[in-house]
């Protein structure tokens, strides 16, 4: 791989790949010291412009992991948000001798903009851009559900024939746009679910189906329900009048989670909002894998930074 | 001490002669002296023009010139000599200046920097309202008996979209003989838009810009300059359904016309799926079915100009990421090439056409004298000579105002301006820019003949 930047580009082979990878520093976890020394001596950068704790907190452990050099960069209220523009900092991180950067920022296509830059020839690793994509949340998605569809013998599998049904602010999330060009690549069927002002423009001509009833949706019996976040502001500018109706109309509330078959997946990309697009009953329930995907995202932070720093090397070797 | 010139067997375009086949061109104090074949004049310079083609001098109806103010995107002088090498002999200087085009000071000084440049006729724009706040009318009135003698006002880079302030700044210019051009946006419909909402746009995560944001100004527009009996010029014209909406207007009679840029006929909006700022302009590039139909307008006369809207910019605020990146591309260099490209190879318009689009009628809406007549006799000696056969792979080199934010850089494009002859003497000979002080001074000539 030359960059992460989108999920989009990504082959099915090279999606099974990342998953596989994971899968072995998965292992890795496990063990007594969790740690491998594949990249000493590389430095990564963690450069973000949004505040994001979680993401950023994964992605150095992750690197830890691999006993890289991290340096944590957020550019988030300093003088780099403010003044000092990308391609400047992209300059500065290349002359520290920076290998990989993971970048995060409010813009859509920042992190392809550094990637197809002269600035900085380190790999590019898009922890999120704008409204685009977040390609690492939805491998570590398509991980957590090959995972729970397959145990131990999840290897080489794709996702083909499972439901995915995703619901919420489809417009405004990058999640979802990862996780609709990912899952689809692995034989998904993905379902959108939301209010029309919340689906993106030409939705029609993405490779999913579209609903604006969440219960008629549930019904079809989906094996993977995935919540998004709403964000309250969205009330503000008109995409829905109020939190109650949105809530009633598309939040997994303890009523339609009962409704749900036992095996069914519940997943939340985080963080949650507790009470209107997801119930605590929900969020909680033995089918939610909130907390797994979370380790699981440092399994696949780890794959995804291995195969871009040293994995196109190992396989020339 | 006027130059001679002649123009050495050309092939005219837009004379209104008609026939084919090549003729000589005597000019002489600034006009047209003679046409003819085998012209000969001892005491002028010879200009071999066999296999180029003459057009009647290219007026730019839109042009962003960027003094005052922001003399570091481009300036009076640079903005001049981009025009002449893309072959025009006029330009309007939109009012987003700092300060804005709003009184006589300023108008008449962007005329006087423009005079005394001598590449071009540089017309100022005046503002609708004053600093472009869309609240009070301007010194419109001021501004039109100004040595300016502005005809042309507008708030471009912003919309007039309050109904009530256009109403009255429709009645208000026509009072003067001018005419509004209007930058059709519909603020709250583009609040933060990026590029054109749509299928890229959704892939993106690029905020959209709906299409039937220009479309409701533009239909409400038309309805007023129906209703209290003015003419309106709409700025850019960029989708199908605005096309359409014009040609409703003038089926109904309605006294408008319709500018629309050469990027907008040649490029699509798929140019931004690798985020690259020099894509980003306002309005947004649309879809090729956009494209398609505002070739269509041009061929059926409802979009009646072609005009550049030329926006130079400095590198650093197109080298970030889009979000965060200016709107406005520079298309004075590449105008009539991209032009070729999308219309006359593709024989949507004949040369002929090209003449009236970017000639003939942008003159007449910006009330520039002496382009009715095209390249006639008697008529002011303001001529662009091309070769419709040359190619070449555009480049940063062939620029020539101060900023390189142009969209067609690395695009092979058809046809090169190879002079220009403006007032009668040359801005551009062999295909490059006559040097700064020959042009200020042959100006300055030119000024002193006109007075005494
Ligand atoms: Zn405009
Ligand atoms: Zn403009």
């Amino acid at each position: 791989m030359k960059h992460l930047v989108s999920t989009k580009s990504i082959s099915r082979d090279e999606a099974i790949d990342i998953l596989d990878v994971a899968e072995d520093m998965s292992d890795v976890a496990g063990r007594e010291v969790p740690r491998l020394p594949a990249l000493r001596g590389k430095t990564i950068v963690n450069l973000f412009y949004e505040d994001s704790t979680r993401t950023k907190i994964s992605f150095e452990v992750a690197a830890k992991r691999l006993s890289a050099d991290v340096i944590t960069f957020s550019a988030k209220g300093s003088s780099v948000s403010k003044g000092e523009s990308l391609k400047d900092t992209a300059q500065t991180l290349a002359a520290m001798g920076a290998d990989a950067v993971i970048v995060r920022h409010p813009a859509s296509g920042a992190a392809e903009v550094l990637a197809r830059s002269s600035w900085i020839d380190a790999k590019i690793l898009n922890a999120g851009d704008g409204t685009h994509e977040h390609p690492t949340q939805a491998l570590l998605d398509a991980f957590t559900i090959r995972r729970r569809l397959h145990g131990d013998h999840a290897r080489g599998h794709g996702l083909d024939g499972c439901r995915v049904t995703i619901v919420g602010d489809i417009e405004h999330s990058r999640v979802a746009r990862s996780n609709v060009w990912l899952l689809t690549t692995l034989g998904a069927h993905v379902t959108l679910v939301a209010p029309a002002t919340l689906l993106p423009p030409s939705v029609r001509a993405w490779p999913v189906e579209v609903a604006f009833d969440l219960d008629h949706a549930l019904a079809a019996g989906p094996d993977v329900v995935m919540m998004l976040r709403i964000q309250a502001e969205r009330m503000h500018e008109s995409f829905f009048p109020t939190e109650r109706e949105y809530s009633t109309h598309w939040g997994l509330d303890d009523v339609r989670m009962r409704r749900l078959p036992g095996n069914t997946l519940v997943m939340h990309p985080g963080p949650m909002n507790r009470g209107l697009e997801i119930s605590s009953g929900a969020a909680d329930s033995p089918m939610s894998t909130v907390r797994e995907q979370v380790a699981n995202g440092v399994s696949v932070r780890m794959a995804a930074l291995y195969l871009l720093l040293i994995g196109n090397e190992a396989e020339v070797a | 001490m006027s130059q001679r010139i002649i123009v050495r067997a050309v092939e005219l375009v837009g004379s209104g002669a008609g026939g084919k086949g090549s003729t000589d061109i005597l000019i002489a104090d600034g006009v047209i002296a003679e046409l003819g074949s085998r012209l000969s004049d001892a005491k002028a310079t010879v200009i071999d023009a066999d296999g180029l083609i003459a057009l009647p001098g290219l007026v730019d109806l839109h042009t962003h010139l960027r003094e005052p103010g922001f003399e570091r995107s481009e300036t009076v002088l640079s903005g001049s000599r981009a025009a002449a090498i893309g072959g025009f002999t006029a330009v309007h200087a939109m009012a987003n200046t700092n300060p804005v085009a709003d009184t006589v000071s300023v108008v008449e000084h962007v005329m006087s920097l423009g005079d005394s440049a001598g590449y071009v006729t540089v017309r100022p724009v005046g503002a609708v309202t004053v600093g472009l706040g869309g609240v009070r009318l301007a010194e419109i009135g001021a501004m039109a008996r100004s040595r300016a003698k502005v005809r042309v006002f507008s708030d471009d880079g912003k919309c007039v979209s309050d109904a009530q302030l256009m109403r009255r700044a429709l009645e208000y210019v026509a009072t003067f003989g001018g005419v509004v051009a209007q930058h059709a946006q519909e603020p709250r419909l583009t609040e933060g838009a990026q590029m054109n909402e749509g299928r890229v746009s959704g892939e993106l995560g690029l905020e959209g810009w709906p299409s039937v944001a220009e479309e409701a100004i533009i239909a409400r527009d038309v309805l007023l300059a129906e209703f209290v009996g003015a003419r309106l010029h709409v700025c850019h014209v960029s989708t199908a359904g605005s096309v359409d909406v014009v040609r409703w207007a003038k089926a109904r009679g309605i006294p408008v016309t319709a500018e629309v840029t050469p990027h907008h006929l040649l490029l699509t909006e798929e140019l931004a799926s690798g985020y690259d700022a020099n894509f980003k302009v306002n309005p947004p590039l649309r879809r090729s079915e956009d494209v398609a139909a505002l070739r269509a307008g041009l061929a059926d006369g409802t979009i009646d100009v072609i005009a550049t809207d030329h926006a130079p910019h400095p590198q650093e605020v197109k080298d970030c990421a889009w979000a965060d990146a200016a709107f406005g591309m520079v298309g004075l260099e590449s105008a009539l090439s991209v032009v070729q490209a999308a219309l006359v190879d593709t024989e949507v318009l004949a040369w002929t056409d090209i003449a009236r689009v970017l000639s003939s009628m942008p003159a007449r809406i910006g009330h520039v004298e002496g382009y009715d007549r095209g390249i006639a006799a008697g008529a002011p000696a303001e001529l662009t000579l091309v070769d419709p056969a040359a190619r070449r792979d555009f480049e940063v080199g062939d620029l020539r105002g101060e900023s390189v934010n142009s969209p067609f850089v690395g695009l092979r494009l058809p046809g090169r301006v190879m002079a220009t002859i403006h007032a009668g003497n040359p801005t551009v000979l062999d295909g490059e820019l006559v040097a700064a002080e020959r042009v200020a001074a042959a100006a300055t000539k030119s000024e002193g003949r006109g007075r005494g």
